[in-house]
């Protein structure tokens, strides 16, 4: 028979490991909670629309994942979405004409952030704002060109 | 003569309304017997580790392969669909709304509900709880209640550690051996899984299913014909009770929370 120290200190590293994983499913899988440990730094870009990109969707360049979407806020002046991005200390020197866009992985997969780096001699600082944006395609929007322009071409 | 097949029907019928007032009243009794386990905290502690800690390995082994199952199967479902960066959403929703709570609940009918029929059952034989009551000690608030409060305590505990192994697990399978996005597969099951919707729902299902799996496991060893045959006879219907109990219920509280 186990001595009842035993036996407690069981029971507590029982309970304790129970509300370590509630506390993770809280946090971990539900919540919205950050956490890139290696060094950044933020820059924001202005859209005019994000689609469905969210806080934490990936910020890549060519394809390499070089940080991710800190913040999502609307600025109420210009009417435009403005978007935080975290990207790793060791990508610091994108000029400061980098463009930004919106693209969708896959067909329907999730939307993410491309840099593409310009050609200025300038670097992009910590708290710069990218200037040149292409906003998300919206599938709506295109259909209707598409069917717009049908229809005009149709009248001719 | 003839009436024998009739005699047989009403006395199953009435036994099984025998048994099922039996239970409740039994219920009763073991909730009545509760408070009194504030002053003697150690008796639900030593029930607490046979009940909660002892379970923990199967839990944890479980939860584990079945996490990296999920993983493993929604990702060749969803990558036909180029949206495995969904994997994440797949293995957590899954395992937080329907399969930590019921799995865990089985599991636990199976290695602790058990355990603990045999055990009051086998107090029973050996006339141990008449004893208890010739002492004038009463076995109801030293032998049931802190056995029941036990298990309705251990198993949200073992739910949420079931479920919380598993994502780790569908992690481990999707973003390591895979190749899914990291950041992807966090960031789609946090915009996904909805705290109060999903997370607390399932916390719900787990304190039902801990409450009726208890519950049953102390009634049928207490109601255990004394035999080592009826013993037998009890833990097996504790596991099978239990199974069919919480799989129904299961589909009530899931009709009930995301039906509407």
């Amino acid at each position: 028979m186990l001595t009842s120290r035993a036996v407690e200190i069981g029971v507590g590293l029982f309970v304790a490991a129970g509300l370590a994983a509630l506390f993770m499913l809280a946090m971990q899988v539900s919540n919205l909670s950050a956490n890139i440990s290696s060094e950044s730094y933020m820059v924001s870009a202005a859209f005019q629309n994000i689609g469905g990109l969210k806080v934490r969707s990936p910020v890549t360049v060519s394809g390499v994942r070089v940080g991710r979407v800190e913040a999502i806020d609307y600025d109420t002046s210009a009417y435009e979405a403005v978007v935080t991005l975290r990207i790793e200390d060791k990508y610091s020197s994108f000029p400061d004409d980098t463009s930004a866009s919106i693209f969708t992985a896959g067909l329907l997969g999730e939307q993410y952030i491309a840099l593409q780096p310009g050609g200025s001699e300038q670097n992009l600082k910590a708290g710069d704002r990218i200037h040149l944006t292409q906003s998300a395609l919206v599938m709506e929007q295109i259909i209707g060109q598409f069917l717009y322009n049908m229809a005009s071409k149709e009248s001719k | 003569m003839i009436l024998d097949p009739l005699q047989q029907l009403g006395r199953a019928g009435l036994g099984f309304f025998e048994r099922l007032g039996r239970g409740h009243l039994f219920l009763m009794y073991t909730l009545a017997g509760i408070p009194g386990l504030l002053l003697r905290p150690r008796l639900v502690i030593a029930q607490l580790f046979s009940v909660g800690v002892l379970t923990l390995l199967i839990i944890l082994v479980s939860g584990v392969f079945v996490g990296m199952v999920l993983g493993l199967q929604g990702y060749n479902t969803l990558v036909d669909f180029g949206a495995e960066e969904s994997l994440g959403v797949v293995v957590a929703l899954s395992l937080v709304r329907e399969l930590g709570p019921v799995v865990a609940a089985l599991l636990f009918a199976g290695r602790a509900g058990s355990a603990l029929t045999a055990e009051i059952g086998l107090m029973k034989a050996t006339e141990q709880l008449s004893g208890m009551e010739m002492m004038a000690v009463d076995p109801m608030k030293r032998v049931v209640a802190p056995r029941f409060l036990a298990g309705f305590l251990s198993m949200p505990l073992l739910a949420a550690i079931f479920s919380a192994v598993g994502v780790y697990g569908g992690y481990f399978v999707g973003v390591g051996l895979l190749g899914v996005d990291d950041g992807a597969f966090w960031s789609q099951m946090q915009a996904k899984v909805d705290l109060h919707e999903d997370v607390f729902n399932g916390v719900i299902k787990s304190v039902v299913f801990g409450f009726v799996a208890s519950w049953i496991a102390v009634f049928e060893g207490y109601d255990a014909v004394p035999t080592s045959e009826g013993v037998s006879r009890a833990t097996t219907r504790t596991v099978v009770h239990t199974a069919l109990a919480i799989l129904g219920l299961d589909f009530v509280l899931t009709a009930l929370m995301f039906g509407g």
